[in-house]
């Protein structure tokens, strides 16, 4: 068994993938399941059409939407997770950061639109670039914002370089607001219109009597946060860099004093949040179709939330809230309507997703995942 | 026998609180130096001062002929000053393996580190039964082991040692300075702040009393021992 265990394709393939999974599944089958509760306990409340029924027939796409968002909020909480773990500080600009990283890359794919070349170029060629140069913009606007408006303030009081952050996040919304406006007099930029995105791949599945609808956007979506997550773990798990970063998370004194530059690893763990939440916002992007320089705001607060969910701090936690989060907000919006008798259509879907947060930060106020400050000390 | 490390004139911050008031020591190559001192009088400061933690604002820190008082930590330690620091400062939530590797970060070869690593496991047995073992979940003694033997994987030309006795039963710390002084005789030289002034000039050559900041009194550590204010103050001997 040890054997098996240390194998590092085990280790770093599939165990993450596999606990994706379990996560996937698991957190799924018990919404599922109260779902179907809950119609089984209103049905007879409804009577123009079968709640039951109707339940049924929606929930695997609901499931679908849920795990998609879900593998984006999980995206950017890593950012706020792993600063937190090296910093203890919540980096609140970084939600602009993922704002940055989603403009520049529908930029480019403007851009190649503009020339004439996204028609000819391969697809999945275009959204790989726009991915990677939204990883390298954000990354290094991340470690650009550590080094001008954290690194002085790391001494202060906690409060202050908090402070700092949220004037950065402002800072950044209106200085992009600025350089839109005055390079295309626009504040929204628009995904073009290429590839087959939006279309759908059909699944039957016997047994179900709708088939499957994947909408191949969300499969790429799924895709690249798969590969990406399974990346850090291994960057955080298998490599010396990665262990730095962990030492230095669990004693920073006693980290510098083996040796270790902690200015560098900081750094590097906002170069690696910030790349995380640029590739985040390029795939959200391709969901949204449309984004402004505010865009930024809920999808950062949402994964900040998802961060606390899962135990702030802990990598697998931000998954695992990312994951609960995706999916609470996509079973808010498609049933609460339904439930109500359109009394709280979906717009709700937010009340109900952060209702629910706090029932579980008042039962667990580590987060799912995380350790209690005692035992941690 | 050459000047290993030599401090001039220290003095040292906290905020506006002035911790050393003008520390002047040295540590011959092969030595084992004690500093003693009630709590407060800035031992660990002096240790934090000469491995980076902290920046002297006045004076000088020499290691090895190089002027390293406004060197960084991480520099400090390549060029040879290992340091424990009090309260040990292993990661919890890295195993033992994983520990002693941290401290052969700044090492690229893993043949030697899997050397050094199994001269730590000579040292201290207890440490290889324990090797996939979180450092957090270790007793206090092993603890101790492990932060020193971590030290130990630089092979460092100073070992600085912070209060190793701190919390430990009477045999582990036996156990603890017989290996320092196993550790000098092979060559390793030694500065070691200690509360239980008894055990730490048993085993040091030499001896520095520090009080408020300031060296009040240094000396042969066999001479210190029969000091009158030394044994009232330090040895509880009236």
């Amino acid at each position: 068994m040890k054997q098996f265990t240390s194998n590092p394709f085990y280790k770093f393939i599939l165990f993450p993938i596999g606990q994706m999974l379990v996560f996937i599944l698991g957190a799924s089958l018990a919404l599922s399941l109260f779902i179907i509760l809950l119609a089984f306990l209103f049905r007879s409340n409804v009577t123009d059409f079968d709640l039951v029924e109707r339940t049924l027939l929606i929930l695997p796409q609901v499931l679908i939407n849920g795990i998609t968002i879900g593998f984006v909020y999980a995206t950017i909480a890593l950012g706020y997770t792993m600063v937190y773990g090296v910093l203890e500080f919540i980096n609140f600009s970084h939600s602009e950061i993922f704002m940055v990283g989603g403009i520049v890359g529908v930029e480019l794919m403007a851009y190649f639109d503009h020339t004439g070349a996204l028609q000819t170029m391969n697809q999945y060629v275009v959204i790989g670039l726009a991915i990677l140069l939204g990883m390298v913009i954000s990354g290094s606007l991340a470690v650009t914002i550590e080094r001008i408006a954290y690194k002085p303030l790391r001494g202060a009081p906690r409060l202050v370089p908090l402070i700092s952050a949220i004037g950065m996040s402002f800072f950044l919304q209106d200085a992009v607001r600025l350089i839109l406006s005055l390079t295309t007099g626009e504040f929204n930029v628009i995904l073009p219109n290429f590839g087959t995105f939006d279309e759908f791949l059909i699944l039957a599945v016997p047994g179900i009597e709708n088939p499957l609808r994947f909408q191949i956007k969300s499969i790429l979506l799924v895709g690249v946060t798969v590969i990406m997550l399974v990346g850090l773990n291994y960057l955080v798990n298998g490599t010396k860099v990665g262990k730095a970063i962990r030492a230095v998370a669990q004693d920073r004194p006693s980290a510098s004093l083996m040796g270790i530059n902690v200015n560098l690893i900081i750094s590097i763990t906002f170069l690696i949040g910030g790349a995380l939440g640029g590739a985040a916002g390029v795939l959200f992007a391709i969901k949204a179709t449309r984004l402004d320089p505010f865009v930024g705001f809920f999808p950062g607060l949402k994964a900040f939330t998802a961060a606390v969910l899962g135990g702030i701090g802990n990598l697998t936690g931000a998954l695992l809230g990312g994951l609960i989060l995706g999916l609470l907000e996509s079973f808010g919006a498609s049933y609460l309507s339904i439930f109500t008798n359109g009394a709280f259509g979906a717009e709700y879907k937010d009340i109900l997703a952060f209702a629910i947060l706090i029932i579980v930060l008042i039962i667990r106020p580590s987060g799912l995942l995380g350790q209690t400050v005692a035992q941690k000390a | 026998m050459g000047k290993l490390l030599e401090l001039t004139n220290v003095h040292s911050y906290y905020g506006h609180i002035h911790a050393l008031k003008g520390i002047s020591l040295h540590v011959d190559e092969g030595e084992i130096v004690t500093l003693i001192g009630s709590n407060g009088a800035g031992k660990s400061t002096t240790l934090r001062t000469i491995s980076g933690m902290i920046h002297a604002r006045e004076g000088k820190v020499i290691l090895g002929g190089t002027n390293i008082t406004q060197h960084e930590a991480h520099v400090i330690v390549g060029m040879g000053a290992g340091h424990v620091p009090e309260g040990r400062g292993i990661f919890p939530k890295l195993t033992v393996q994983e520990n002693l590797d941290m401290g052969a970060y700044t090492i690229n070869d893993p043949k030697l580190i899997k050397e050094r690593m199994e001269l730590v496991f000579e040292l201290f047995p207890r440490l290889k039964e324990r090797i996939l073992q979180y450092g957090g979940t270790l007793s206090g003694g092993e603890q101790q082991m492990l932060a020193i033997g971590r030290g130990l994987m630089l092979n460092p030309r100073i070992l600085m040692l912070d209060e190793p006795s701190m919390g430990l039963a009477p045999v582990l710390v036996d156990v603890i300075f017989d290996t320092i002084k196993k550790l000098n005789e092979q060559g390793t030289t030694i500065l070691l702040v200690e509360q239980n002034a008894l055990m730490a000039l048993s085993i040091a050559h030499r001896g520095y009393v520090l009080q408020t900041g300031e060296i009040v009194l240094t000396d042969d550590a066999e001479k210190l021992k029969k000091n009158e204010m030394v044994q009232k103050s330090y040895l509880g001997i009236e």
